[in-house]
């Protein structure tokens, strides 16, 4: 098909590079400088969508962010698919492949367009809330129907072979908008020194002018742009972003902008270059020179193909060189469409006449229309359009001076392109995100940005300020005061702006052409076209009492689509206004929120995917558990070794082999995640006294003491072995997950509460390489690895630590022990990790020493009674629940956190929830981890469950199971039995029992 | 009551529209009632709705200083289970769901409530321990909810990535199949047309400025727009807005109003047929019968009152539904909003007697009170009745904070929806 509407000259595209691309199957051309809808337009492309709720056929309608219809899926390839591209702002490049997103079996002929002919009267706004619910069992039937018909465009179904990032900016003006104004601004702010940057969503800069006939100081429009753009691209302090949308104003100046920087380049972004990028500037001051939106007007049958924006219209010829039809009639309510019948005429095809509702206007626009012969019909309207998939005629009538009523006679005007314009909107969206309601005003016709918290100037359109010459002017003082609000300036000489202005007569408020008939009866007039809402649809809502705007737009849909209603809220809003009989300044708008425009999954998460989306931590020693083909578990962000399975194990027996090492000779462990907090100054003794629950007023310089923490309300929150390095100088552990919320834990306290004490934490979790060895033969093994730490059981006892050499380099040794057995934490900088555990399993051989990971020592310190924050405990069991009264100290001086939570009536009752052993009856089963006990396994459902199982293993020690688990009164009821049904209705039986299995004295770890 | 049905839309059809009634109407306030609900939300539009229906009491109002159901029953993600941990919250949620699984029926208002499951993703091994705990519980309370492992997943959400190449893989989920969806806007103008059929007047614009008590106890409110109102009994359900009310009337609430985020994708053609959420790797996604992907995540973790969230919050929340499903990353998000939570220490509502006799407050719900509306509004009506707490709500007293007896649920709340 040939480009059968593009003009042999003009415009902004480059005809010497044309480009083939794909639209539902076939082959088109366009050329550089192309949107996908000029080109779609060139090539006589009527019927580019079917509508969402009648799957009506559509046409493209405007030219920018605001178009309704033209939402395509684009995509040469499964992983590249993209839904909802709006074909007015994806730029052409050669090989692109797009395709309707509604239409069965196409988008010509759509089987669902007579559903929606013959059903469309049975589907009023919220026909879905009084039906569907007979019979109720039918629902899930309905609804599958229902969400056949979900959704424009479809994902992908595969992983995204792009990247995206992000960029993080500082600047002293942000300018929204890269128009007359912004430009404007720029160049002003750039001028004194000030830091820069200018975002606009177009393929290039210059908004408006890219599509004008006037001239700035002389020349026409577009090469001032030329000249200011590469002014600023000289500036090294001006960044320039095109393709680039503010998607979102936050508060304290925060801007975030979705860069599109490959998107015009092809199918996926080229190797090397991330596919789209967000900047997230904070900026001392933003300039919003956001401009205006056209509004249509709003009349029966106003969605049939070839009803367009009338500045869309003059877009298309003046910037693409395409002309959209044959002949045209322009239908408007204000002076600047007239540029449109303007520009349709030079192209030598037929303006049949301007319908004008104004009774008269003179403006100079006017009279050059008149001048040039069109017909212009004032004080009439289009109320109504002939045409199924193309428009054929426009009928018009006469219209009372305030727009209520149809008068007179009417007349049908054979035509196939109908350009419409209500007047301008204000695009204050941006101006909305922070919070200010935007305030109508009566002179523009439309709303304008409210007051505002933020450092924030607006100029041009988006005060509704129109005229060339005050763009100009207004952008470049708020660009001056800007900088010199942000300390730039003084300015020197400000540029002359000379525009010859254009005298405009005063528009109409339009918002609604009446129909012969009244709104309930007329053909559909549609308001939100992407959402099918009519203006029958919102009488209709407040007919049935949903009045408030917010009420209209969520009982009509009307906004909610991809367009976010940027063509037809207004219109929507003041249609309500006049059926309630209310002013629009009364009926108020709803909220603008964020985006502006749709951004990317993909770009908002940024690097932050996949093997990135979270820090993957390991120890020095990750190299030789890798080698020796451990597995790991996921630890908050560290990988740990699970076990170290040899060939031909099970789990079990990998296990086993690892517990009985440990307890008949010594295994070692990587013990390098556990948290470890520095703790220095003259009150870190009395810091830990107050944050843990027990006494730390005597724990002398080489010894270490376990301690619990608890949170306000005397729950226990995390454990772990803190040290005594030197007098003012501690040395504290906490969980391995639990070590971030730990420190910021203990910060919070010490900077808002305690701020008088003197101490001072850091994470030094990372600097050490901790490796446990543990069993009867650790003394010895340790002892071939050192020459200046006396081992001697009475001197370095359980419990103490001491500085020295191990293999050779300076080290931390605490003779500590989670498993119950003699056992020695070895801790070295993390550069020596590696060497010294390599030296450990070297001298070890001897010993048959053997690497166990987190589920064997789990294991052994169950083996022990020992518990697991966060696994035996979950925010509900103070530390005598836990039976650890012992580890409590309420006489302490000063109250500790915690006290006085765990001493309330409810947190001291008897029959709490208390931690204890339990044994299986039958020694084989191994209690499920988290099942529930009862005291009758008989009882009806609901039960009464006592607690649950905590942790559960096989012991090779012991040769049976042995679990721990949460009873009420549980310490009381030693020897008692409970009972666990399971998911598959057997019930296991088990005794109450002391949690401690093995060497209940504890005469193991202090041999 | 103009009964809803597809007869009546054909008829209707056939006059153009011109004739349906109106869902509730604007009525002046009276001097007095028996009982005022200050807040017209889902929760108090429900409690005036079962305090007529199943009390009797009719001589009710609603006094909402902005629209009926404009606060967070407009602004959640429509996620209703029952799937709780402790027995109280259990049983709580789980009357909701008994009360959701009929709610279309007895309101004659489509709520589009679709049991089409939630699942709970596990990505550690104290994931696993946390929901076979969970599930156990909820077995043996009657509350259906089951353990499946990563390969049936994966062959009941296609778009989930259960593969090994995850920065946290999915070991496994628990599912409850009751759970699902329902339309939020629908559910607050079904009961509000209920309520109103059934005599209680609903009062918009009228804000709530001052408490009227004499001798301890109330007697009414004052109001911005129409001045002094009596009730016998008033019953506030303000949900972000309770602080402030409690304020009035003189004590605090130990809860925080935070902001909580939402958004949406555009539309898309389904590709998720049910709620998938994950705690570890922290974000949670539906798909909406309109076709969009309804997400969230977090609250913001400072307090306040603007009903928008801080932008980091949404990196966090779209980086975790990328992670979980890479194929939607060429899909765009439409847009975002915010709402405000009331949070309380223990991760568990508030409904209550107070300080103040014959005054009673239902709050605290923190990230999650959508899917309890019936139940919510069912027992706090008959609180309000009684004049005293519900068997159901006794454990959620205020005075809970005091003695220790909390209902700690973080677990089950710590992703928010």
């Amino acid at each position: 098909m040939s480009q059968t509407n593009r003009l042999s000259s003009g415009g902004l595209i480059d005809r010497r590079k044309p480009l083939s691309f794909q639209y539902n199957g076939k082959q088109y051309q366009g050329y550089e400088g192309d949107t996908l809808a000029s080109a779609l337009l060139a090539n006589g492309v009527d019927i580019i969508g079917r509508s969402f709720k009648y799957s009506r056929p559509r046409g493209i309608v405007a030219a920018g962010a605001e178009e309704p219809n033209a939402v395509m899926q684009i995509g040469a390839s499964e992983a590249t698919q993209i839904p909802n591209v709006r074909a007015t702002q994806q730029a052409l490049y050669e090989g692109l492949v797009s395709s309707a997103t509604n239409g069965w079996p196409n988008v010509d002929f759509d089987v669902m367009s007579y559903v929606g002919k013959i059903g469309g009267k049975m589907m009023p706004p919220g026909f879905y809330y009084k039906t569907f619910m007979w019979p109720q069992t039918m629902w899930p039937t309905y609804e599958k129907y229902i969400r056949k018909a979900a959704g424009l465009g479809r994902s992908s179904t595969m992983k995204d072979p792009d990247q995206y990032d992000t960029l993080n900016h500082h600047c002293d003006v942000m300018i929204v908008g890269a128009g007359p104004t912004g430009l404007a601004a720029a160049r002003a702010a750039a001028a004194t020194g000030a830091r820069v940057i200018i975002a606009d969503e177009q393929e290039m800069f210059g908004g408006s002018l890219l599509s004008s006939r006037e001239l700035i100081n002389g020349k026409p429009a577009i090469d001032w742009v030329r000249t200011v753009v590469d002014e600023l691209s000289a500036n090294p302090d001006v960044v320039m972003l095109p393709r680039s949308t503010v998607n979102g104003y936050h508060d304290h100046n925060f801007v975030t902008i979705h860069e599109r920087r490959a998107d015009h380049i092809g199918d996926r972004a080229p190797v090397g270059m991330t596919r789209q990028r967000m900047h997230r500037v904070r900026a001392h001051w933003v300039v919003l020179a956001t401009g205006a939106q056209e509004r249509p007007l709003v009349f029966a049958h106003n969605d049939v193909p070839g009803v367009m924006l009338a500045s869309a219209v003059t877009t298309y010829i003046e910037r693409f060189g395409v002309v959209p039809g044959n002949e045209l009639v322009l239908m408007t309510s204000n002076d600047d469409a007239y540029l449109t019948a303007l520009s349709w005429a030079s192209t030598g095809r037929k303006v049949v006449a301007v319908v004008d509702s104004r009774a008269k206007a003179d403006g100079d626009l006017v009279k050059q229309v008149i001048d040039k012969g069109i017909r212009v019909i004032f004080g009439s309207a289009v109320y109504d359009v002939d045409g199924g998939t193309r428009v054929k005629a426009a009928r018009i009538s006469g219209l009372t001076a305030d727009g209520k009523k149809l008068t007179g006679k009417s007349e049908t005007l054979s035509c196939d392109t109908i350009a419409s314009s209500g007047g301008w909107s204000p695009v204050v969206h941006l101006s909305c995100h922070t919070g200010s309601r935007p305030v109508w005003d009566d002179n523009i016709i439309g709303f304008v940005p409210g007051e505002t918290q933020q450092k924030q100037l607006i100029a041009g359109g988006i005060r509704g300020h129109y005229d060339l010459l005050d763009c100009l002017t207004e952008g470049m003082n708020c660009g001056y005061v800007a900088a010199e609000r942000s300390g730039y300036g003084p300015v020197g000489k400000r540029p002359e702006y000379k525009v010859a202005r254009i005298r405009r007569s005063p528009a109409m408020p339009l918002f609604l052409v009446p129909h012969l008939k009244p709104i309930s009866q007329a053909p559909k007039q549609f308001v939100d076209l992407q959402n099918d809402v009519t203006s029958a649809g919102i009488e209709l809502a407040t007919r049935e009492g949903f009045e408030s705007i917010e009420h209209v737009k969520r009982y009509t849909a009307m906004g909610f689509g991809t367009d976010q209603g940027k063509l037809g809220n207004i219109n929507g809003m003041a249609i309500t206004a006049q059926v309630l009989g209310k002013s629009i300044a009364e009926t108020g708008t709803t909220v603008f929120r964020p985006n502006y425009t749709p951004i990317t999954f993909g770009a908002i998460a940024g690097r932050n995917c996949g093997e990135l989306f979270d820090a993957k931590r390991y120890s020095a020693m990750q190299p030789w558990h890798e080698e020796n083909g451990a597995l790991f578990e996921d630890v908050g962000q560290w990988k740990r070794p699970w076990y170290f399975p040899k060939s031909g194990e099970t789990m079990q027996q990998s296990l086993n082999r690892e517990v009985l090492a440990v307890r008949n000779s010594v295994g070692i462990l990587d013990a390098s995640t556990l948290g470890k907090i520095d703790i220095q100054g003259k009150d870190a003794r009395e810091f830990l006294a107050r944050v843990y629950t027990n006494a730390w007023a005597k724990l002398g310089v080489g010894k270490c003491r376990y301690g619990l923490m608890c949170k306000e309300d005397g729950m226990v929150f995390d454990d772990g072995v803190t040290s005594c390095l030197a007098e003012n100088h501690f040395l504290m552990t906490t969980t391995t997950g639990g070590a971030a919320r730990v420190l910021e834990w203990l910060e919070l306290y010490h900077q808002t509460e305690w701020p008088e004490l003197e101490v001072y934490m850091t994470s030094v979790t990372d600097h050490w390489a901790t490796m446990t060895i543990s069993g009867p033969n650790s003394r010895k093994l340790l002892a071939q690895l050192t020459d200046d730490i006396d081992l001697d059981k009475d001197t370095f006892k359980f419990m103490d630590w001491r500085p020295g050499t191990v293999a050779g380099v300076p080290a931390r040794v605490f003779r500590i022990s989670f498993t119950g057995e003699l056992s020695y934490e070895i801790n070295v900088s993390a550069n020596h990790g590696l060497q010294v555990w390599k030296k450990l399993m070297e001298v070890g051989k001897q010993y048959d020493i053997t690497p166990y990971g987190t589920e064997t020592m789990h294991v052994l310190r169950a083996e022990k009674g020992f518990i697991i924050v966060g696994q035996d405990t979950d925010s509900t069991l103070t530390p005598y629940d836990l039976g650890m009264g012992w580890a409590v100290a309420p006489t302490k001086p000063f109250s500790f956190i915690g006290k006085r939570g765990m001493a309330r009536e409810d947190a001291v009752k008897p029959n709490r929830k208390q931690l204890v052993g339990l044994m299986a009856k039958k020694p084989d089963v191994v209690i499920p981890e988290g099942s529930q006990a009862v005291a009758n396994p008989n009882q009806p459902i609901p039960m009464t469950m006592l607690g649950h199982i905590t942790s559960s293993y096989y012991s090779a020690t012991l040769g049976r199971s042995i679990a721990m688990g949460l009873i009420r009164g549980g310490l009381d009821r030693m020897g008692e039995t409970v009972y666990y049904p399971q998911a598959d209705g057997s019930v296991i039986e088990a005794e109450i029992c002391s949690p401690v299995f093995y060497d209940p004295k504890g005469d193991r770890q202090n041999v | 009551m103009e009964k809803y049905s597809a007869l009546g839309l054909l008829k209707h059809s056939l006059s153009n529209h011109e004739n349906w009634p109106r869902l509730w109407h604007n009525p002046t306030p009276k001097k007095k009632y028996d009982i005022i609900i200050v807040g017209g939300g889902g929760h108090g539009l429900a409690t005036a709705y079962y305090l007529a229906k199943n009390h009797g009491i009719t001589n009710v109002a609603v006094l909402e200083k902005g629209w009926l159901g404009g606060g967070n029953t407009a602004r959640n993600t429509t996620i209703v289970r029952s799937n709780y941990l402790w027995d109280e919250s259990a049983r709580l949620y789980e009357h909701a769901l008994k009360l959701w699984e009929g709610l279309s029926q007895d309101l004659n208002y489509n709520v589009m409530f679709s049991q089409r499951g939630v699942y709970h993703l596990c990505h550690t091994l104290q994931d696993i321990r946390d929901n076979e705990r969970l599930v156990s519980a909820n077995r043996l309370n009657g509350i259906d909810n089951e353990m499946i492992d990563a390969e049936q997943l994966q062959r009941e959400i296609p778009l989930l990535d259960c593969s090994r190449n995850t920065r946290f893989p999915v070991l496994g989920a628990s599912v409850q199949r009751r759970a699902g969806n329902a339309r939020h806007d629908a559910v607050a103008w079904g009961y509000a047309r209920a309520a109103a059929a059934l005599g209680v007047d609903l009062i918009q614009q009228c804000e709530v400025v001052d408490m009227v008590i004499e001798n301890g106890a109330i007697t009414g409110v004052k109001t911005r727009q129409h001045g002094v109102i009596k009730a016998d009994r008033v019953g506030c359900v303000a949900a972000g807005n309770s602080g402030v009310l409690a304020k009035m009337a003189g004590f605090e609430l130990p809860v925080e109003s935070h902001p909580l985020q939402a958004l949406v994708s555009e539309p898309i053609k389904p590709v998720l047929d049910t709620v998938v959420m994950s705690n570890h790797v922290h974000g949670y996604m539906s798909q909406s019968d309109k076709g969009d992907l309804v997400i969230g995540a977090g609250i913001d973790s400072w307090v306040g009152y603007g009903q928008r969230g801080s932008y980091s919050i949404i990196e966090h929340t779209i980086q975790a539904i990328v992670e979980m499903f890479p194929a939607v990353s060429r899909v765009r998000m439409n847009r975002q909003w915010g709402g405000i939570v009331d949070t309380c220490p223990d991760a568990c509502p508030i409904i209550t007697a107070t300080p103040v006799r014959n005054l009673f407050f239902n709050c605290g719900w923190g990230t999650g009170g959508f899917k309890a509306t019936p139940g919510s509004g069912h027992v706090f009506a008959e609180t309000l009745a009684l004049g005293k707490a519900a068997p159901l709500a006794e454990p959620f007293s205020m005075f809970r904070f005091h003695s220790g007896a909390l209902i700690d649920e973080h677990g089950a709340a710590a992703v928010a929806h």
